[in-house]
């Protein structure tokens, strides 16, 4: 049996690493197990591999329809933004895994946020939601955040132009209260940031946080660091308080905060290895590879064991100054052979 | 109007449904409208008509109308 509720008795990141070892790995085991006899493509790769928990490329959710329930128990399917003339990968959910994602996203986030809804500014634009049925990675995000926010307000028209009325008319209003500003790495930087900028506005203090993520690759090719991007924000948008996150639309839910310490997390629900480039074999700490990434949380597809794209550098585990247990981790960038792929940070 | 005319209607509303449909036994993710589009549409009207502000786990618990009912009775909202 698949027991995940036994997780939801602690904290996301209160377990060490011998006891989150116990209850994690058994639920890994059996969501393997379940994928086994539910998803025949899965049942083929075990089989040709001889692995019980093999690893898969993401790639294989854009060759292949992987999932392991009924086409009539979907209840929504997302992908990621690939670029135009690229595949994109299909994400099937069901009830119970949607559920599962909200469930991990809002406790994750709760340890950051204290667990109170925040009056929330996101740096997009609504059209990004048009099509109900068909959610990109992008859309995803924002509708999973959207519920640690009140009075949710949209700061890009549907050219992505920064509505900057709006936008000051927003930080007026809730100038008492901390707010939580939301957007994608890369348009946070281009649309707001650099609006900021020209248009000479300095927005005034505010207490609240930004939380962004699924951009920094585009970001890196412009040479902007992380400490750039905190730093420019703190002087234009006036947040001192400013959150990554990395995660990816294969496993929507658990994704892994960047701490005060600009250390990644993972927690309770997710896991990460670092594989060496040649023989796939589990890194030390401070050695570079691929980024091999575990969650709780699918089960209506077989995407709780994945292969990324990302190259990363384990830092330490059980051992961040900022007190959460855990792997913690960097991330260098994008493996150099691997396929040119969107991100949520794509728009068309 | 009642409490309980209002809560119904919201749903009317929010999920486009006829003037005397029945709703008390809709559920999230049970009509292709309550989706989790849906369900952030529902969750601002049900706070802006019973002037309440929910906590992020009533969000993810109002997962019925029924279930919508017991947590607004918890604000202090009277259906009887």
């Amino acid at each position: 049996m698949i027991n995940r509720e036994e997780l939801f008795k602690y904290k996301p990141f209160q377990l060490d690493k011998i006891t989150k070892e116990k209850i994690f790995g058994n639920i890994i085991t059996e969501l393997s197990r379940y994928h086994y006899e539910n998803c025949n493509k899965y049942k083929k790769i075990c089989d040709a591999l001889n692995n019980k928990n093999p690893l898969i490329p993401v790639r294989l959710f854009k060759e292949f329809e992987l999932k392991s329930i009924n086409s009539a128990n979907i209840v929504k399917t997302m992908t990621s933004s690939g670029t135009s003339g690229q595949k994109v990968s299909k994400i099937f959910l069901d009830k119970e895994t949607a559920a599962m994602q909200t469930k991990v996203l809002a406790a994750i986030m709760s340890d950051f946020t204290g667990g109170k809804r925040m009056p929330m500014l996101i740096i997009d634009t609504k059209a990004v939601l048009k099509d109900r049925n068909m959610f990109s990675a992008r859309g995803a995000g924002i509708l999973g955040f959207s519920m640690f926010g009140t009075d949710i307000t949209y700061a890009l028209d549907e050219n992505m132009n920064l509505d900057i009325e709006t936008v000051q008319k927003f930080y007026e209003k809730h100038k008492d209260e901390n707010i939580f500003i939301f957007g994608f790495t890369y348009m946070i930087w281009e649309f707001f940031y650099k609006k900021l900028l020209s248009l000479n506005i300095t927005l005034p203090k505010n207490n609240g946080f930004i939380l962004h993520g699924g951009g920094w690759k585009k970001l890196i090719h412009q040479a902007v660091s992380n400490d750039e991007f905190k730093h420019g924000l703190s002087n234009t948008a006036g947040f001192d308080r400013v959150y990554n996150y990395y995660g990816m639309v294969e496993q929507t839910g658990s994704i892994f905060m960047e701490c005060e310490h600009g250390r990644f997390h993972t927690s309770i629900y997710s896991d990460i290895n670092i594989l060496n480039y040649r023989d796939f074999s589990v890194n030390n700490i401070g050695e570079e590879g691929y980024i091999e990434l575990i969650s709780v949380i699918p089960k209506s597809y077989p995407g709780h064991i994945l292969l990324s794209e990302d190259a990363g550098i384990l830092l330490g585990e059980d051992d961040c100054p900022c007190g959460r247990l855990g792997k913690t981790f960097k991330i260098i960038g994008r493996i150099k052979e691997a396929e040119v792929r969107g991100c949520s940070d794509t728009f068309e | 109007m009642t409490n309980l005319e209002k809560y119904c209607n919201i749903y009317r509303k929010v999920f486009e449904l006829d003037n005397n449909s029945d709703v008390t036994t809709l559920s999230f993710q049970g009509i292709p409208l309550w989706d989790s589009i849906g369900h952030m549409n529902l969750i601002a009207a049900l706070e802006e008509a019973f002037d309440v502000q929910f906590e992020i786990d009533d969000i993810i618990d109002l997962s019925s109308f029924e279930k919508g009912k017991e947590i607004l009775t918890k604000f202090g909202v009277d259906f009887n």
